[in-house]
């Protein structure tokens, strides 16, 4: 299981604030390693961000995202002590999901 | 939905049963499951090939749409890159790195609500163009900013 999410949440002028810092490889499938072999391919695929039930942000990724991706989006209609959610799965099926409270 | 649709989906899982559904007429390009990975868009190798398979052939060239980016990067590796639109209706942003391998980078949907303003950090091999392709109300819109690498952030 990959580590947990960084996620901060933070209401400002009506808008919440979302970032995001995951932990995530995001091996490229075109790098070597030492005995020149290739490494296969990792990556973060698809990314959902819900709030209230809500999806506030969907992404698709490639394995050019750089390593344990950050993300930033602002929405609104978020109140102070509702959760973000945000989940992730990978090109192998691997998904994390993660909370944080607005605050 | 019915139980064998239902495995047939499974058992497919892949481009072949979405190109069925395609034909059928059951799902229509650009308008898959938010869970579904645009796989023909992101493994093509040049610009014109990622913008027709997003059905996006003729941008407008677009000032409303700003790249906020360094000019230049010295780590390829981690490039900080933010993408804002102003074009009223914006309902998604992505981000084509022209001398990349495969130049769809990201691609983020924004439900009403949400701020047509995402951050995140790419990999780029080598100085490029960076394009962001903007959807407001059904129409493709792009602007174009160029980075210059000093260090690759690709087989390293």
């Amino acid at each position: 299981m990959a580590d947990p999410m960084r996620i901060r949440v933070a209401a400002r002028d009506g808008m919440v604030n979302v970032r995001v810092l995951m932990s995530h490889e995001m091996e490229t499938g075109q790098r070597k390693d030492g005995a020149g072999n290739l490494v296969p391919a990792h990556y973060i695929r698809n990314v959902t961000a819900t709030h209230q039930g809500k999806t506030v942000l969907s992404a698709q990724w490639g394995p050019a995202v750089a390593k344990n991706p950050f993300l930033e989006f602002s929405f609104k209609g978020g109140q102070k002590g509702d959760k973000v959610v945000v989940t992730w799965e990978d090109n192998k099926g691997e998904k994390r999901s993660d909370e944080a409270t607005i605050n | 939905m019915n139980q064998s649709r239902r495995n047939a989906l499974r058992a497919g899982g892949g481009a072949s049963v979405l190109a069925l559904l395609f034909a059928a007429g059951i799902l229509r390009p650009g308008e898959t499951l938010a869970a579904d990975w645009n796989e023909a868009a992101f493994s093509v190798k040049t610009l014109p090939e990622v913008l027709r398979a997003l059905g996006a052939q003729s941008p407008a060239s677009s000032d409303a749409i700003q790249i906020k980016a360094p000019e230049i990067a010295e780590n390829g590796a981690v490039v900080p890159i933010g993408v804002e639109s102003r074009l009223p209706g914006t309902q998604s942003i992505t981000l084509l790195i022209e001398k990349n391998p495969q130049p769809l980078t990201a691609s983020f949907d924004i439900p009403a609500g949400t701020e047509p303003n995402v951050s995140t950090r790419v990999k780029m091999g080598q100085s490029s163009d960076v394009y962001a392709l903007v959807k407001a109300d059904g129409k493709f819109y792009m602007a174009k900013k160029e980075i210059k690498i000093t260090l690759g952030g690709c087989g390293g």
